[in-house]
């Protein structure tokens, strides 16, 4: 444990680890199904990056509200979408989130608070103003995380977005997962500056680089940025150091990512990491396996509804448009 | 009754949307009274009587306005979002196309984007090149957007009151030539439907489509074509898209004749739909191929005889409207 740490309760712990196995079964499942030929949708791996997501929602309440990307797997799992229906979606089918209109990179499920799941990058930070703004307006205290990545840090967007959230002192999150590459580029390749958090300053606002491995460095930094938004202080930049394990999307080409590096990240895997601190905080191997068991579980019964599960009507293509009025 | 301009009519619409519904909140660049109540005025005054926070004075950030306006949308306000003139919507296509048009379709019906952006343009103006397009047709041919624009001062304050209750995104494009228009005071409460055109001026030999500004033109024409014995009806659309299409194909089955007219350029603008559709849907009664005239095909020139020769003109309507009908 880092020497600073902050410390985190055992029921806190407990919460975060398991929305991070919850996060990391559902990425398994997703690439197994992909191996093995039972679908064939886009996916976007957050192999590496679960920890992050995972201690990020453990931070917010319940009807808080996320903004995420097509890699947002871990946000809407770990936010709490019911399983089914995320799976449901991701399948293209009727019983998903959206009935299906949305697909994996346009999740939406605002009974979770999963507000918008965007696929064009940076685009989700001016929109989650915009939700923090509606409670600033109305008063109802909810806070707005928005997740992104290191690359949509270089879209227009984001800087009009810090720049209006400070202005306004909005109840927003900044919440990037920098994993290093933005498709094929690498991080060096796309931005000189040392990191993305120090872009905060630029903007008056709060700014925190932590290891997105370490979960005493990212629930802390997170809930500190959720806690001051409610207050009414305003937005804060987080961004969490991670590692895309894997392509850019699932099946994709990855013989641009070194390595030797590769093997270096995989030495940082979250996912050990947390584990040893769950065992020092005295939960048992047995205590934690049976957690991922009973994750598994309902899993592989979700996927098998999913599978089962109607195909949108063809007329659903002529509905939602726009309102029907008659 | 009372006279007012659109400028007025579009404040007290807005004005009294406000008052109504605490989710009406207005957002845009130099908007608030410190900034003197927008550059066309349209806010003035708002920001006293409604505070800041409703009235807000936003940055030059037009991709985070509009963003902030489908994020307030998705929470349950109803944002009405300035971009100061027509040409910058280029900055906030993303937010208006990718997301404020596709967030209801994309979730399923989950998350309708009830904003308003209201936006202005207009040729004639002298402002040259990057500030006078029409882009009506990049939105009309969007699914998920309402596109909206009114040719008078009453139909200004009942079509923004309309836009304001609607459950979808609206652009509202206000020409700067109209600003002074007046009509009579339609009254509170007063609201034009979307979707609904006005037949401006009935008549018998030919159809003119339009909307906007252009709307003056063809109604000018059509009352000095009166005395030559040729009758014009005029359809004020109103709604640009989706339009009235059932107005549109009675007047043109009526007449026989249809011309469509608008001040964006013609290739690949709304006049090419109408006059598609209007082929498909009335040949049995068209005595004659649909005309279109709309703006020349460069951008707008700065030199005042320049832009006047840019636009329409009332010449080019009347000898339109003399070969359709076969008297030129
Ligand atoms: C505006 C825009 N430009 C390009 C793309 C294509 N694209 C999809 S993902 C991606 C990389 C984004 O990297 P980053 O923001 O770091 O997020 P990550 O995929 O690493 O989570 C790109 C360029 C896009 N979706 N949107």
């Amino acid at each position: 444990m880092a020497a600073n740490a902050k410390e985190i309760d055992r029921d806190k712990l407990l919460d975060i680890y398991t929305r991070t196995m919850k996060v990391n079964r559902t990425d398994e499942k997703f690439r197994a199904l992909l191996m093995q030929g039972k679908v064939a949708v886009m996916y976007y791996c957050v192999r590496g990056q679960e920890l992050v997501s995972a201690a990020a929602m453990a931070a917010l309440e319940k009807d808080d509200y996320v903004v995420c990307t097509y890699r947002g797997q871990g946000e809407q799992t770990a936010k709490g979408i019911p399983i089914e229906k995320w799976w449901g979606e991701c399948l293209g089918k009727a019983t998903g989130t959206c009935k299906g209109k949305g697909g994996t990179m346009h999740i939406t499920d605002p009974e979770t608070g999963i507000m918008v799941t965007t696929g064009v990058v940076g685009s989700g930070l001016p929109i989650a103003n915009g939700l923090a703004m509606a409670s600033q307006n109305n008063g109802d205290g909810r806070v707005t995380l928005v997740s992104f990545g290191d690359g949509a840090a270089n879209i227009g967007g984001f800087h009009e977005a810090m720049n209006m959230a400070q202005l306004y002192k909005l109840p927003v999150v900044f919440l990037c997962q920098n994993n290093r590459y933005g498709e094929h580029t690498a991080y060096a390749d796309h931005t000189d500056s040392p990191n993305i958090a120090s872009r905060a300053a630029g903007y008056g606002m709060p700014g925190v680089t932590v290891d997105g491995n370490n979960v005493h460095e990212v629930y802390p930094a997170v809930k500190e940025a959720v806690d001051r938004a409610r207050r009414g202080e305003g937005p804060s930049l987080v961004e969490a150091m991670c590692y895309r394990m894997m392509g850019h999307f699932f099946g994709s080409d990855f013989s641009y990512m070194p390595p030797e590096h590769l093997a270096e990240m995989a030495a940082e895997d979250p996912l050990p990491k947390l584990r040893k601190v769950m065992l020092e905080h005295q939960f048992t191997e047995e205590e934690l396996d049976s957690i991922v068991d009973g994750i598994n579980a309902e899993i592989d019964a979700a996927v098998e509804h999913a599978l089962a599960a109607p195909l949108p009507d063809v007329s659903e293509i002529y509905k939602d448009v726009l309102e029907e009025v008659n | 009754m009372a006279e007012i301009t659109m400028t007025q009519a579009l404040n007290l619409a807005i004005d009294e949307a406000m008052a109504d519904d605490p989710g009406v909140f207005c957002l845009g660049e130099d908007v608030a009274a410190k900034q003197g109540g927008g550059v066309f005025k349209i806010t003035s005054g708002l920001s006293e009587k409604y505070g800041e926070n409703r009235i807000r004075a936003t940055p030059i950030s037009e991709t985070a306005i509009i963003g902030a306006a489908v994020g307030a949308a998705l929470a349950g306000q109803r944002p009405i979002a300035e971009i100061m003139l027509m040409n910058f919507v280029g900055v906030c296509m993303d937010q208006i196309v990718n997301h404020a048009a596709k967030l209801r379709f994309m979730s399923g019906g989950q998350t309708p984007c009830p904003i308003v952006i209201r936006t202005t343009t207009g040729v004639g103006v002298g402002f040259g090149g990057q500030h006078s397009d029409m882009l009506e047709a990049w939105f009309a041919h969007v699914a998920g957007i309402h596109v909206v624009t009114p040719s008078n001062a009453a139909d200004a304050r009942g079509l923004m009151r309309a836009s304001i209750d609607a459950n979808d995104p609206v652009i509202f494009i206000e020409n700067i030539l109209c600003y002074g228009l007046k009509s009579e005071d339609p009254g509170p409460g007063y609201r034009v439907p979307l979707g609904k055109a006005a037949v401006a001026r009935e008549g018998s030999d030919i159809s003119i489509i339009t909307y906007g500004r252009t709307v003056l033109d063809a109604l000018s024409v059509a009352a000095d074509l009166e005395k030559e014995g040729i009758s014009v009806e005029v359809i004020d659309l109103r709604t640009i898209a989706p339009y009235d299409e059932a107005t549109v194909l009675a007047s043109v089955r009526k007449t026989g004749r249809a011309l469509t007219l608008h001040e964006a350029v013609r290739p690949f603008g709304t006049g090419a739909e109408l006059a598609a559709n209007i082929q498909e849907k009335c040949w049995d009664s068209l005595k004659g191929p649909v005309r279109r005239i709309g703006g020349t095909f460069s951008a707008v020139p700065f030199a005042s005889h320049l832009e006047q020769a840019w636009i329409p003109n009332k010449a080019d309507i009347v000898a339109q409207i003399k070969a359709s009908v076969g008297k030129d």
